[in-house]
């Protein structure tokens, strides 16, 4: 199946560098639409930049933010492969915001891979043949009589060679070829292998700066104080005793909040602590209870209009020799990038330069061109390696922000957040619940799926995922509820959480009807390839394989004694992924023992990257289900620093198995979809252990089967 | 307000802050190292670990006050050339993800292997667990630091 639609029309730009070599640039017009993610929607003009020295070395630009998904080492790794050219010669160059040269600056959906594949291979052959017809020229020889490896044009029949490097200067002169053949995917050497991250050496040294180390001419470090419960706004405050400590040059308030500038980012963040602000509220904040009783009555009914509707949910229903019912609660849970918030902003009188970790450069420069009333053409935006972002920074909050203090103050500054202020700002994970009925015929089979939820966000389903397709009546609806906590995307959008529930239900369904829980599944998918209702956006032979491949990796069904198992699968941004977990008892606390993992992404780029986002995704989803939740009261989160929220740490990290499915589709998403299964894995392995059922998060919560131990003090 | 003399990285420097300033930001806005990291503040996550006197210490929470005349090492003295056994398994076994923590447990986990040089599993679980890697590479780490330990050899 396709991934994305890409349409496209390029040309190419050439020129002579200033120092000798060839700078081949290619624009396309894309559009494309990455499904089934809070993925904005991209209709950009991408380019990506090759430039090539007199000395053979090769630049290829990153146009996309990094922020720990690899594509600053995995895009140029498709531009090499098509160049042909040896990786060790290859620099890799971070580019600014440029919406003129790129389409889709942007790290977020999983897309940058699946979006690039296509344009990304284009760019490099295209940089090749234009290599190999200078050199054909200068031989005069045929073009297709020669070849290329590792940066260099052969001619076989007369033994000739030339390396690129000898080549550019004319190449730049020669005219741009179109309808390029790409190569081979058999005859690939970059593309599959492993190759560490290209930022290691400077990230293991300490000499990788992130927006945190951004530190100017003149730069002021800013704190800002922030209501400290959602629906609260400032009354007054008093800023005397700040002015006077040291280092500190300015105080300023701006939209409810108070920022703190100073020469160090410890001294105001000290002196910020001076100031007592008065808070006002209009007396609606809401707790967690609040939230929990007022989901309960919103689910009493349904809403106007279902998301979707297959066959007729009542009598389907009604039909049903057995019915199930299950309810799942999703708590509120910051997304704590191991960097704090933090970004640079200088405003000056006719420009602003904005320069720090942002997932999506261009939507921060027309949000801020638009706030300020500031022409687009005035922004520049740089963007930093970022210290995890899992959609926190998606928002442009924080840029905001930088701006407005910045002009107010007539300074550049680097506003950096605390802790504290980074995991009490909101854009959380929604909180959610999740009520769930279902109906299974005489012969075990699935015929009638209602979902019905409510969450602090506009879409708290994924309508057209599986189970959807493979059950003839099915009904799928939702409610937003509205709060002054914000909410945004965290990794795998809503996945992150229906995986847990649908996949634990599912189990719970099987298990009901007496069938294995993988053959069960299959059963489905069959199902859903041989009659297909409505519509399905996922290949169901592909979603099988990945299932079938986990079960024998895991010996499935075999039995292990003390070792119970638990399967989950789920389909994310094109990507099909399925895991089990085992987990055994040791005196008398289960023990996560291990997770296995099967992926279908396509093509792998990188294998080292891959496996690194797989095995991350894996650990980050079984940390949240473990522990992660913030909670409210009066609207004021109860946890924001790590004494109280707890992340997972490495004892609690188990070993996982990872496999690929190989073939040679397109590269599909990676940085997020081996987290949603994972937690129904671990939720259904402990109901094979115990008969419990896992459904609310976190599962630290579930005294009854984790005696897990609170947090720990520092090690 | 009071004046310090630090040696950091075999450098001096005078510094004139709040003597309760944590050495972290003594390091990161005074002596212009960034290598250390800010994570948490309250000695929870370990990004912001250097030695002290060869000992592992968060510098979010020692006073700069309280340093007298022990000599820091962060991340970016570790080794001369970036060679320190511990860097060379982070490349070789390709750590990162965001790259954000690393310097947190290289540090932490060249302290403890002076005193072990073997560490099994659970000792390393055990050692490391002050380190929060909110990217999830614990297996990795796990890999790379008995891969220092083994001398390079997997
Ligand atoms: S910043 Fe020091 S331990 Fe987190
Ligand atoms: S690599 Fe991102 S926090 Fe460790």
């Amino acid at each position: 199946m396709s991934t994305s639609t890409i349409n496209r029309r390029h040309f190419l730009k050439i020129g002579i560098t200033a120092g000798g070599g060839l700078i081949l640039g290619m624009e396309y017009l894309a559009s494309c639409s990455p499904s089934g993610s809070n993925a904005p929607a991209a209709m950009q003009t991408l380019n990506a930049f090759i430039k090539i020295g007199t000395d053979g070395l090769v630049t290829i630009m990153a146009p996309n933010p990094e922020i720990g998904q690899g594509v600053k080492t995995a895009l140029p790794m498709i531009v090499a492969e098509e160049l042909d050219v040896d990786w060790k010669n290859v620099i890799i160059e971070q580019a600014a915001l440029d919406t003129d040269k790129y389409t889709r600056q942007v790290a977020g959906g999983s897309g940058s891979v699946r979006s690039s594949w296509d344009p990304f291979r284009q760019a490099g052959a295209t940089g090749r043949q234009m290599l190999v017809n200078a050199a054909a020229d200068k031989w005069k020889v045929a073009p297709n009589t020669c070849t290329t490896e590792a940066g260099m044009v052969f001619h076989k029949d007369s033994g000739k060679k030339i390396s690129y490097g000898d080549l550019v200067e004319k190449a730049a002169t020669m005219p741009v070829p179109k309808d390029v053949k790409l190569k081979d995917p058999k005859r690939f050497k970059i593309i599959g292998t492993r190759i560490g991250n290209y930022d290691t050496k400077a990230i293991i040294t300490g000499k990788q700066k992130y927006g945190i180390d951004t530190k100017r001419e003149g730069m002021l470090y800013a704190t800002i104080i922030r209501p400290p419960a959602f629906g609260q706004t400032l009354e007054s405050f008093n800023q005397d005793a700040a002015r006077k400590y040291q280092g500190i040059k300015d105080v300023v308030t701006f939209d409810n909040k108070i920022a703190v500038l100073g020469r160090s980012t410890w001294e105001v963040m000290q002196a910020a602590r001076s100031i007592k602000p008065v808070w006002k509220d209009d007396g609606t904040l809401e707790s967690t209870a609040d939230y929990k009783a007022n989901f309960n009555k919103t689910l009493e009914q349904l809403p106007k209009e279902s998301k979707r509707k297959d066959g007729n949910i009542k009598k389907g229903l009604a039909a049903g020799t057995k019915t199930f019912e299950a309810t799942f609660e999703c708590p509120f849970i910051p997304h704590n990038p191991m960097e704090p918030m933090n970004f640079f902003a200088d405003v000056k009188a006719d420009s602003v330069e904005l320069y720090g970790p942002i997932q999506l450069p261009d939507k921060a420069r027309n949000t801020i061109a638009e706030k300020f009333k500031i022409p687009k053409e005035k922004i520049k935006v740089g963007m930093t390696r970022m210290g995890g972002g899992f959609g926190r920074r998606l928002m442009t909050d924080f840029v905001e922000e930088a701006v407005a203090v910045s002009q107010l103050a007539k300074a550049p500054v680097n506003v950096i957040w605390k802790r504290e202020d980074d995991m009490g700002g909101g854009f959380y994970r929604p909180m959610a619940l999740y009520k769930y009925k279902a109906a299974t015929d005489s012969n075990g089979r699935l015929i009638a799926w209602h979902h019905h939820s409510v969450g602090v966000t506009g879409n708290t389903s994924r309508e057209d995922n599986f189970p959807a397709g493979a059950v003839p009546n099915l009904q799928v609806d939702t409610h937003e509820y509205k709060s002054p906590v914000t909410t945004g995307p965290w990794r795998a959008p809503i996945h992150n959480y229906i995986a847990f529930a649908e996949e634990s239900f599912l189990d719970e369904i099987a298990h009901g009807v007496g069938k294995d829980p993988v053959a069960f599944r299959l059963e489905l998918l069959e199902q859903a390839k041989a009659q297909p209702v409505g519509k399905m956006d996922y290949n169901p032979d592909r979603y099988a394989g990945v299932i079938k491949k986990v079960a024998q990796m895991a010996g499935w069904g075999q039995s292990k004694p003390g070792v119970f198992q638990g399967i989950s699968a789920h389909f994310s941004f094109q990507t099909y992924v399925a895991q089990v977990a085992e987990v055994s008892n040791v005196n008398g606390q289960w023990k996560i023992n291990k997770i296995y993992c099967a992926v279908d992404c396509g093509t792998i780029i990188n294998r080292s990257g891959a496996e690194n986002q797989v095995e991350g995704a894996m650990i980050d989803g079984l940390g949240h289900a473990m522990f992660g939740e913030l909670t409210l009261t009066k609207g004021k989160p109860d946890q924001t620093n790590y004494d109280r929220y707890r992340l997972i740490r490495m004892r609690e990290a188990p070993p996982v198995e990872i496999a690929f499915i190989e073939n040679n589709e397109k590269p599909t998403g990676l940085g997020e979809p081996a987290l949603p299964p994972v937690a129904a894995a671990i939720g259904n392995a402990i109901f094979a252990a115990t008969g419990h059922r896992l459904r609310s998060q976190p599962f630290m919560n579930s005294e009854a089967v984790f005696s897990v131990q609170k947090q720990q003090s520092e090690v | 307000m009071a004046v310090f003399n630090l040696t950091i990285n075999n450098t001096d420097y005078k510094v004139d802050v709040d003597p309760q300033m944590p050495l972290l930001w003594v390091i990161r806005d005074f002596a212009g190292l960034t290598g250390t990291k800010f994570g948490c503040g309250i000695a929870q996550c370990g990004a912001c670990t250097v030695h002290l006197n060869g000992d592992a210490v968060r510098s979010c929470s020692v006073p700069v006050s309280a340093i007298g005349q022990q000599k820091i090492v962060t991340i970016e003295g570790l080794s001369e050339k970036g060679d320190h056994p511990l860097q060379k398994a982070w490349e070789e076994v390709d750590v990162p993800q965001c790259g954000y923590c690393p310097s947190g447990p290289i540090m932490s986990a060249a302290a403890f292997l002076k005193d072990k040089p073997q560490p099994t599993d659970q000792e390393i679980d055990n050692l490391m667990s002050g380190n929060i890697c909110r990217c999830g590479t614990y297996n990795r780490i796990k890999k790379a630091i008995h891969l220092a330990a083994q001398g390079g050899k997997s």
